[in-house]
């Protein structure tokens, strides 16, 4: 990579700092990068998703066991609780970052924000499993 | 000693002093989607624990979600994440470097709005013909 700065022998930070690569907030690109690698994979899954709920509309019961528990349904819906959960949690973390300053309020709301998705994703894949785990016909 | 003064310094200047732009509008219409998906999405997790649970339960859901207050609630959903998809897609070419130029910014924040009711709306009409 090109070094461009404009002086090179001027710079704030340490050389073990720019060799790490990983800048103010100690952690580089990586919620970035995650945050856009789920937004990809969630275009398809959410596609593929839309059209499973659409074809459980108005199911009953034994109707809806018998698509949920498809393994190519419920490997979609899974790859996509995946996905979405933590496309979520890696969203709401900015509003959150942004808009919320005070040091105690900003480690609760990161906290419930992590518990949630946390929450939401075993909840679904929970049931998802437990609907298609033992079902061959 | 001079006194302390309490002039009124400068302050940045926020959200309401901007004349709205489509780009500045489908940008915090980026935000509140999302926070409307993240809550949302708790209706999923509601419906599969319910489907998990028994046919007593899944039918109570399936009923909710049948009404006209839960067919509301799904249609809203729907355009909220078709809506959510194209700006987040549009951001997508944005980190590519693409669709700066100023008529391209403005032309691709309107499709994203007029893209996602158009996309609703044949979605729940399909929907409604075919089932």
């Amino acid at each position: 990579m090109v070094d461009n700065r404009y002086d090179t022998s001027r710079s704030m930070r340490t050389p073990l700092a720019r060799a790490k690569g990983l800048g103010a907030a100690g952690h580089g690109v990586e919620h970035w990068w995650l945050h856009r690698m789920t937004a990809v994979s969630n275009i398809p899954l959410i596609i593929a998703f839309v059209f499973i709920v659409a074809t459980l509309a108005g199911s009953n019961y034994a109707e809806a066991i018998a698509i949920v528990s498809h393994p190519l349904v419920a490997i979609i819906l899974i790859l996509a609780v995946l996905s979405v959960t933590n496309h979520m949690r890696l969203g709401m973390q900015l509003p959150i970052e942004d808009y919320i300053h005070q040091k105690g309020w900003l480690l609760a709301a990161t906290i419930a924000n992590n518990f949630y998705a946390a929450v939401i994703a075993v909840a679904c894949l929970y049931a998802i499993v437990k609907v298609s785990l033992g079902r061959i016909v | 000693m001079a006194e302390a003064k309490t002039a009124p310094r400068p302050l940045s200047p926020h959200l309401q002093i901007y004349r709205w732009s489509w780009t500045m509008a489908m940008s915090i219409f980026h935000r509140i989607t999302g926070g409307a998906l993240y809550v949302g999405i708790a209706l999923l997790a509601v419906w599969l624990v319910a489907l998990a649970s028994g046919p007593d339960a899944f039918e109570a859901v399936q009923d909710f979600f049948g009404s006209p207050l839960g067919l509301l609630i799904l249609f809203v959903y729907s355009w909220i994440l078709i809506h959510h998809m194209l700006g987040g897609i549009r951001h997508l070419v944005w980190d590519f470097g693409y669709g700066m130029e100023a008529t391209q910014r403005i032309n691709m924040a309107r499709f994203t709005l007029i893209g996602s009711v158009t996309l609703t709306i044949v979605l729940w009409a399909a929907a409604f013909l075919l089932g």
